[in-house]
This record gives structure tokens, C-alpha cells and sequence, in this order.
């Protein structure tokens, strides 16, 4: 459990960290297909990458407990509040 | 002509879908107005979020931003909002769920209240969310009177488009609550997201292929450049990674959170949020960063340089359905209307006392009426007041409600925060916003490109004035202004008397 979340954890900084591609600060190549550079390319890709990220969240880091507590635990509507 | 007539058919559409909303409504009750009846399914979850959170300046304010600072654009809103957004909802926005599910909860004021066992705390909360909230409301009328007249071609004049547009929101929301707000939400979210392909498709092959668009920049000495970030700070763009914080303080989506049926509502929209986010951002920046390639386009062109590409260069037809695609975006001030209707009626008008004297019906009336009185306010003040005014303070807001989304993590994710530590947190990002707003208007803008130190200690640079706004350190201010708020929220915490342990075991499931 705790080598879980610390696997988690640390896929979701790095992926964090990549955002800041200072390698790719002063350069428009490769072009991408022959028209995007690279800066917006590498973002593209990102964006797909944090796409993968949140499947493997809720996959590995779904809080079923907290949907299984809600559902239990719900009182009739004139008692809420 | 034929744009402002495509136009015209959406809003039709538009009122349509409202008023059927009205129509397939279960209950009579505040939770069924204000939440749809906690019953919005998955497909209708992940768009109408999605469409919730894009406003006018996810198509227009993206194209104009990389008109002018190139394709730095994308990874500054975009690619950030992609991890960031749906981690909030995953980790966050399903405590909001499963808390409001729980407790009948329907404002993020009564779960704070709830949860630090306060009560005219919680009033300052809903002030400083309210306030915030209130120029993105305005800017959203100002953002359809400018787009309808543009669209016209300025057959209809500006005061004009305001009002047909704050009248078709008013309309929807007015008869529809929730349920309607949700169901326009998903169509609009469904015609900009294919607005951005077609208008990629229409509009290169218009301007003779992107290869060659391209080529004609990188060959330029004054163009090359937004193909890069050279002339953007390494600084700054970390800085805007805090943006997305925003998301989950903004109330319309932390309320919007309450509306799923299920939790499970939450996997494919977190899922399938950086898509969408790709699919309507890419498009939009990479169009705008084109634009610089075309000779029919201005360099004074700024938000407008979409509409102009597609007068360009898409025939009328398409233009007109294209047009109705940019309206979809513009209008996102639907649910920000609801949710501080939502927010007055919940947090004020029931909370001192008035729901128990005059009852549940009572209290949605007021809610419609205050949803009448906001739109009209609001498109009063959008015929009076300079555009850059609200500009301006949406800017101050998205970093204002960055530094208050440590309050969601301090609520549902740590035991030891305190009453008193939330309003150490509020108070401190009001005063900041305030502060960075006094000091812009004091201190004018410097020319593009330079940065004008205003206070230095030592001979490090603390506080500098930009052509845009401030920085902090090289930071933009939302930066401090998250840690300060952050460490505020937790020392304060630390040396203040707990919440009863009733109240926190309502909230943190028993190891």
C-alpha cells in the first residue's frame, strides 16, 4: 500500500516536472509532421501523457471506500442539513 | 450577415433545450433547481464540466494570446490544466461528492461551515468567492455584445448582442436551474469542440497549407520567434502551473461536482478531460500563432484574430456555424450565474433563517429572482465600464482563487485545520488581490518587454511592475500568494482550538 502511493506520488512529480521543458526553450525543430514545432509538439504530447497518468489514477488510486461510505451512509432528504 | 442568422438558430436552440429541462424536472425542491437532483449522468458530467470551466477565453483569448506571444500559449493554459484539473477532481472533487452526497450539502460555504463548525466565517468565505466571481460574470456579457456585433459584421450593435445574450442565459437558467444550465453546457461543449477541427481544416487549406505558414515565419527575423519561447520568462511559465489550481475553488465547478448521480461519473471524466482540453486548445493556439503568417490579418488584430481567420478565409456558411461554435464558448457565464444564485440563496438566504420562515419553495423563487437581478446588474454595468477593467480583474481572480483552493485541502485532507486558519487563509488572499490590484492601477505598465523593478531589498528585486501585471520575486503573484495562504492555513491551525471530533470524524473515514 505505502510502496503504491510512493510509486504514485512519484510518477505524478516527474510527470509534474516535464512540464518544464527548458530543453526545448530556444528551438522550433524538429518540426512535428512537417508544420508544429517542437515546443508545442512536446506539450501535445503531454497533455496526452497526463491523459495516461489519470487512467493509471483511477485504476491504482480510485477511492472506493469514500463511494461505498456515500452511498451507505446517505440519510433520507428531510433529515439533511 | 449569415453568421449573425446561424447565430440567432443556436440561441433559439439554446432557450429550447432550457426550457425542455424545465419540463423533465423530478422534484420541486431547492436540490432539484440548484442540482439538478444530484442526478447528471456521465456523458453530460464530463462535458458540461468541461464546458463549465472553458469560457470565452478558451477559443478567442487562446487565438489572440498566441497571436501576439506565440505557441508558449499552450503549455502556459493548457498542458498544465491537463495534469493539474483532473487531479483536483480525482482527489478533491470526489470528497466534495461523497460529502454532499452524505450530508445533503449543496455550496462549498456549507461544507466549510460544517466542517471548521463555523459560522459568520463561512459568510466571509462566500464575500471573498462571491467578489471574485462577480467580473467573470460581466465579462461574459461583454464577451457576447462584442462577438455578436463582430459576427454581424456590426449590424447588431454591441448593447444589443449584451442583452440578447444576457437575455437567452438568464432564460435558460432561470427555467432550467441546473438541469437546463448542464444540458446547454454539453451541446455547447459538443459545437466548440468541433469547431476546433473544422476551423484547423477550413482555414489551412485556406491559407495555402500549414507547411508553408510556417516556413513563412520561421524565415521571418520578427516572426521566428513565437515558434519558441525565447522571449518568455522560464519563471513565469512555471508560475502559471499554479493557475489550474483554481479549478476546484472556483464555486461553479466544486458545486458542479455535487451534481453526479454516481462517483463513478468521475473516472471517465478525469480520464478524458486532457483530451478535450487538446482537442479545443492545439486548434485555437496554433491558428492564432498562423495568423501572424497571413497578410490579411492585422498586427493590431488581439481576441478577435479567430473571427477574422474565418471571415478570411472559410466560406459564409461554415463561417456562420463556426460563429455559433465561438458563441458556445463566449456564453460560459451560465453556470457562474447559477452558482451564485446557488450560493446567495444556500449560504445567506437560508442560512440566517429566512428558508425556515418562508420554506423551501420561497427559496428557490429567491433564487430565480436573484438570478434575474444578477444578469441585469451585470449587463448594466458591461454597457458602462471599459472592457479592460474586467480583464483585468479575472485576471486578479484566477490567481485569488488559486491561493484559496488550499481551503478544499485543508477541509477534506488534514485533520488539524481549524476555523481560524481558514479565515487567516481567506483574509489573506482578499487583502493580496486587493494589493496587486492597487499597485496596477498606481504603478503604470511598462513598455512591452521590460520589467521595471518597484521595490528591492538588498538589491533583489521584490516587487516589479510588467507591460501585464506584477511580479514577485520573477514570480507571478499567484505564486506567493498560494504559499503564504498555505502556510497561513496551516500555522494558524496549528496554535488554534479543533473542530469537535464529531465533526471531524464526519469527514475522515476511521483507519
Amino acid at each position: 500500500m505505502i510502496l503504491k502511493r510512493l510509486l504514485l506520488t512519484s510518477l505524478v512529480l516527474l510527470v509534474f516536472a516535464l512540464h518544464q521543458d527548458f530543453w526545448h526553450w530556444r528551438v522550433a525543430h524538429p518540426l512535428a509532421f512537417g508544420f508544429l514545432p517542437i515546443g508545442l509538439s512536446y506539450h501535445a504530447g503531454y497533455t496526452l501523457l497526463a491523459a495516461l497518468v489519470m487512467t493509471l489514477l483511477v485504476r491504482f488510486a480510485w477511492p472506493s471506500r469514500l463511494e461505498q461510505q456515500a452511498e451507505q451512509d446517505q440519510p433520507p432528504p428531510e433529515d439533511r442539513r | 450577415m449569415t453568421s449573425a442568422l446561424f447565430v440567432a438558430l443556436y440561441l433559439a436552440l439554446v432557450i429550447y433545450i432550457g426550457v425542455f429541462a424545465l419540463r423533465r424536472k423530478r422534484g420541486h425542491g431547492a436540490e432539484d433547481f440548484f442540482l439538478a437532483g444530484r442526478s447528471i449522468g456521465g456523458f453530460v458530467f464530463l462535458l458540461s464540466l468541461f464546458g463549465t470551466h472553458m469560457t470565452a477565453f478558451a477559443i478567442l483569448g487562446s487565438s489572440g494570446h498566441a497571436f501576439r506571444n506565440g505557441i508558449v500559449t499552450y503549455g502556459l493554459m493548457a498542458s498544465s490544466s491537463a495534469l493539474i484539473v483532473p487531479i483536483l477532481l480525482l482527489f478533491l472533487g470526489t470528497r466534495i461528492w461523497a460529502i454532499g452526497k452524505q450530508h445533503g450539502f449543496m455550496t462549498p460555504v456549507q461544507i466549510f461551515r460544517d466542517r471548521w463548525e463555523c459560522g459568520h466565517i463561512g459568510t466571509v468565505i462566500f464575500a471573498v468567492q462571491a467578489a471574485l466571481l462577480v467580473p467573470y460574470i460581466i465579462i461574459g456579457v461583454m464577451g457576447g455584445g462584442t462577438t455578436l456585433a463582430a459576427l454581424s459584421g456590426g449590424f447588431v450593435p454591441y448593447w444589443l448582442g449584451g442583452l440578447v445574450v444576457a437575455l437567452v442565459v438568464m432564460s435558460y437558467v432561470f427555467f432550467g436551474g441546473m438541469r437546463g444550465t448542464a444540458w446547454v453546457n454539453t451541446f455547447q461543449t459538443l459545437l466548440f469542440l468541433s469547431f476546433g477541427a473544422i476551423a484547423v481544416a477550413v482555414i489551412g487549406s485556406g491559407m495555402g497549407g500549414f507547411r508553408q505558414a510556417v516556413d513563412t515565419l520561421l524565415a521571418s527575423p520578427d516572426q521566428a520567434h513565437l515558434l519558441t519561447r525565447e522571449r518568455f520568462s522560464p519563471l513565469i511559465f512555471f508560475s502559471y502551473t499554479f493557475m489550474p489550481l483554481s479549478a476546484i475553488a472556483f464555486p461553479h465547478i466544486s458545486i458542479f461536482c455535487l451534481t453526479a448521480r454516481k462517483m463513478a461519473q468521475f473516472k471517465w471524466t478525469v480520464i478524458l478531460y486532457p483530451l478535450c482540453l487538446l482537442a479545443i486548445w492545439l486548434p485555437c493556439v496554433f491558428l492564432g500563432v498562423l495568423a501572424n503568417a497571413s497578410p490579411e490579418i492585422p498586427a493590431a488584430a488581439r481576441d478577435d484574430v479567430l473571427l477574422r481567420l474565418l471571415d478570411q478565409y472559410a466560406p459564409l456558411w461554415l463561417s456562420g456555424i463556426l460563429g455559433a461554435g465561438i458563441m458556445a464558448a463566449v456564453m460560459a457565464s451560465d453556470s457562474q450565474i447559477l452558482a451564485l444564485s446557488t450560493m446567495f440563496t444556500e449560504d445567506v438566504f437560508a442560512y440566517y433563517g429566512h428558508k425556515d420562515r418562508f420554506g423551501e419553495a420561497a427559496q428557490v423563487h429567491t433564487g430565480r429572482a436573484f438570478v434575474i437581478i444578477l444578469t441585469a446588474v451585470a449587463y448594466l454595468i458591461a454597457l458602462q465600464a471599459p472592457a479592460g477593467i474586467f480583464e483585468l480583474a479575472t485576471q486578479y481572480a484566477f490567481a485569488g482563487f488559486s491561493a484559496l483552493s488550499p481551503l478544499w485541502v485543508a477541509a477534506l485532507l488534514w485533520r488539524g485545520s481549524t476555523k481560524w486558519g481558514a479565515l487567516a487563509s481567506t483574509l489573506w488572499v482578499a487583502a493580496a488581490v486587493i494589493a496587486t490590484a492597487v499597485f496596477q492601477a498606481v504603478v503604470p505598465p511598462t513598455p512591452p518587454g521590460v520589467i521595471q523593478p518597484a521595490l528591492a531589498i538588498a538589491g533583489l528585486d521584490l516587487v516589479s511592475r510588467t507591460t501585464t501585471g506584477t511580479l514577485v520575486l520573477g514570480l507571478l503573484p499567484v505564486v506567493p500568494m498560494t504559499f503564504i495562504s498555505s502556510l497561513l492555513l496551516i500555522f494558524v491551525s496549528l496554535f488554534t482550538s479543533k473542530p469537535s471530533p464529531a465533526a471531524i470524524s464526519r469527514y475522515f473515514l476511521a483507519k
